[in-house]
């Protein structure tokens, strides 16, 4: 298939340009790309998209979410998953190893592999568990396991606790040329937190998880970093005192890179004001102060990347007591417009966004993907950044429901999604000349 | 008299102080007549009141049967572990399968903070939250109010000093709502780690010290200190409590001469209180649970027949 997308502004994270330029896809590649109105005679078989009014943008990579298979496929498969990815603008989603059995071992990493190509809408990366079981004991097969498909590792929310064995893990990791990412928190600390520690919990008598879980695993990671000379990533950054350790970090020329997810710099914890569970997350939403914290530390590029911390669940584990319901909420279909949102509000411009969800990720799991030049795999996402809409349960294709944004007006939508040179996805077929 | 335009009563934050003094000038009432001979009106015949009690109770538990009983409601007491929620339902489905027996109210006490707000908007009948984690208990609240008004003559410009901890106590915020709302001044104490953070957006004051706390106090309400959770003590032992937090009849020399010790049960001898002071001429404690009966037949009359223009003789 060969198609002509034109009358888009392209945005290149890469170059931090944003330019009217028109674009041939063939053969799975971006083949020509060229100023506006350039292609004017052409074949009469090729398709043309109309991306009037519309950017242009790299496929997105979302680096941290859960595709719950195998184990939890009533919660998502990753076919569902996929779906919802490349609805909400992705083509490559790096899914964490908190499955079951968990992600450790080649063959489970194989399986993912298998089913994501089963699928076929999008580039599935393997996290697998640092360590077997995620059970903070014993390292798993680095070297096989990069070898089946890993792009990374990470004992997800159950973060390795012994640093030595930390420590180990982030020297081995880079001789492979794994990135180690970790959930930061002390989980003597969160003790049974349900929310942030604060006024709003003092008010409604839950539990609280204080910015100091998060915190002091975070000056472990750098400590390590720092020490070994080798890099981590955190993951979900939430606190201000976890961006200024960041901050001071990266200053020194310590290793570490960070992300953060949308609903970190969306909302606050009155959110979980009438124990709406979901608003139940972990990390918790933070404070104000935290927010603002977390939008400079974007503006900054003291946080590289953003993530969703897609986290499906199922009616079943959040139809509950708020202390019993799961933590998490699904991020995949509402990532662009919570982060363009940081555009108007002046924080972000256009292509800091599209870097963080692009070339950043895509550079921290070394994989070849985020960018959009002649000859590069045409993963691509055409969004229109004006359009306005009401989030609604019947537009998810996750296999779950569980956001805080479900009835919010959001503005910003993906509209169509290529991924290696196939359209994978497209919201609305006036917008496109084929299928 | 206005009416009472609750359907439940999920906390302390939802009543106005109307609606707390209709809910003590009712409790009057009803506390005559439980000192009536023949301690039972027919006030509530026909209606059908359900005491689910997720989480252990003796007292609360008693006195809302008593209550329900003494207005002549029908009354079924569930627990969790004689109900289908040990064999893997749902509070949700729980209460739906109540809810489709068409009571009128259910009485629920939970070990999860927000349990009762999560079923009422679901349920048709009226919910009073018996007690819901670490966040409120707003019946317990109520009869305290009831006590001191009693003793005191006035809610307004009193002085308060809730000793113990704070943090993870349901009866504390409760009061503390109430008794802002009502004109008292609240002074909160206890070891920091039973204080909570941000305590001062309650709008309390904090001094640790109990002995500091108490002066000049016309209420001293202290706290049940939780000794079965020994893994999770916020502090060493209870002989260390006892030492630097509990209250003995040499701390209670600070406070008022005519002060009230008040104290929500069960009672902790010689931890959070001296025997000598429990059982002493300042202690309310037994009149607290008195009161606890008639504070909750004027609810469950509120709720439940209030809108009638019945009359309690």
């Amino acid at each position: 298939m060969t198609i002509l997308i034109r009358g888009g502004d392209l945005v290149d994270p890469v170059k931090g340009l944003i330019e009217k330029q028109d674009l041939i896809v063939e053969g799975g590649r971006v083949s020509r790309i060229l100023p506006a109105g350039a292609f004017s005679e052409l074949n009469p078989g090729i398709s043309i998209i109309d991306a009037s009014g519309m950017l242009i943008i790299p496929g997105m990579i979302d680096m941290h979410v859960h595709l719950r298979e195998p184990g939890y496929e009533y919660k998502e498969t990753i076919e569902s998953g996929s779906l919802a990815g490349v609805a909400g603008g992705f083509t490559g989603l790096a899914c964490m190893p908190n499955t079951d059995p968990a992600n450790d071992n080649v063959s489970v990493t194989e399986f993912i592999l298998r089913q994501s190509a089963k699928a076929g809408k999008l580039k599935v990366y393997p996290i697998a568990a640092i360590t077997k079981g995620r059970k903070g004991e014993t390292l798993t097969e680095f070297g096989d396991l990069k070898k089946a498909g890993a792009v990374g590792l990470s004992d997800d929310g159950s973060p390795v606790v012994n640093s030595e064995l930390m420590r180990r893990a982030i020297e081995y990791a880079r001789y492979h040329g794994l990135a180690v990412i970790s959930h930061c928190e002390d989980i003597n600390l969160s003790g049974e937190g349900v929310m942030h520690e604060g006024m709003i919990s003092t008010q409604i008598g839950l539990k609280g998880i204080p910015s100091a879980s998060e915190e002091v695993m975070v000056q472990r990671e750098i400590s390590l970093a720092r020490l070994t000379g080798c890099p981590v990533h955190i993951a979900h950054v939430s606190t201000a005192g976890s961006v200024n350790a960041i901050r001071r970090a990266k200053e020194d020329g310590v290793p570490v890179t960070a992300e953060t997810a949308p609903h970190y710099f969306s909302l606050d914890h009155g959110s979980v004001v009438g124990y709406d569970t979901n608003a139940k997350i972990n990390p918790p939403l933070r404070t104000q102060e935290d927010i603002l914290a977390i939008k400079k530390g974007l503006a900054e590029d003291v946080i590289d990347v953003i993530a969703t911390d897609h986290a499906p669940h199922n009616l079943l584990e959040k139809n509950l007591e708020f202390d019993k319901a799961a933590f998490g909420i699904i991020g995949l279909e509402t990532a662009l417009p919570l982060t363009l949102a940081l555009v108007r509000e002046g924080v972000l411009t256009i292509q800091a966004v599209v870097r963080k969800l692009t070339c950043s990720p895509a550079s921290i799991l070394r994989v070849d993907r985020g960018v959009i030049r002649e000859g590069s795999v045409a993963d691509l996402a055409i969004i229109d950044p004006e359009c306005e809409y009401i989030l609604k349960e019947e537009d998810i294709l996750s296999k779950s429901r569980n956001t805080p944004f479900m009835g919010k007006k959001l503005k910003g939508r993906n509209v169509l999604t290529i991924f290696e040179g196939q359209i994978v996805w497209s919201r609305d077929s006036k917008h496109i000349g084929c299928r | 008299m206005e009416g009472f335009n609750h359907k439940d009563l999920l906390g302390m934050g939802q009543l106005s102080v109307r609606d707390i003094e209709l809910i003590l000038d009712t409790a009057e009432s009803m506390k005559e007549v439980s000192q009536r001979d023949i301690k039972k009106v027919p006030t509530l015949r026909g209606k059908s009141i359900v005491n689910f009690f997720y989480e252990p109770s003796t007292r609360t538990r008693a006195s809302f049967e008593l209550a329900a009983k003494r207005l002549s409601a029908d009354t079924i007491s569930l627990s969790s572990s004689g109900s289908s929620m040990t064999k893997g339902e749902t509070l949700m489905d729980t209460a739906k399968n109540l809810q489709a027996m068409n009571p009128d109210l259910i009485v629920l006490r939970h070990s999860s903070s927000g349990a009762p707000h999560m079923l009422a908007p679901e349920i048709k009948a009226g919910i009073i939250n018996a007690g819901d984690g670490t966040n409120e208990h707003p019946t317990q609240a109520l009869l305290d109010l009831f006590t001191i008004r009693e003793k005191k003559g006035r809610l307004q410009g009193l002085k308060v000093a809730i000793i113990g901890d704070i943090k993870h106590s349901r009866v504390a915020r409760s009061n503390i709502i109430g008794l802002k709302k009502m004109g008292a001044d609240v002074t909160i104490s206890g070891p920091p780690t039973m204080i909570p953070v941000n305590a001062e957006s309650l709008g309390v004051d904090v001094i640790n010290n109990p002995a500091e706390a108490i002066k000049d106090k016309d209420v001293i309400m202290v706290l049940r200190i939780q000794l079965e959770r020994q893994s999770k003590l916020l502090f060493p032992t209870a002989r260390e409590y006892s030492t630097y937090f509990g209250i003995n009849r040499e701390t209670l020399k600070n406070a008022k001469e005519d002060a009230i010790v008040m104290h929500p049960g069960p009672i902790n001898r010689g931890v959070e209180l001296a025997s000598d002071v429990a059982d002493g001429p300042f202690s309310v404690i037994l009149e607290q649970v008195t009161n606890g009966v008639a504070v909750r037949m004027a609810l469950l009359y509120l709720l439940v027949g209030g809108h009638k223009s019945d009359n309690i003789d």
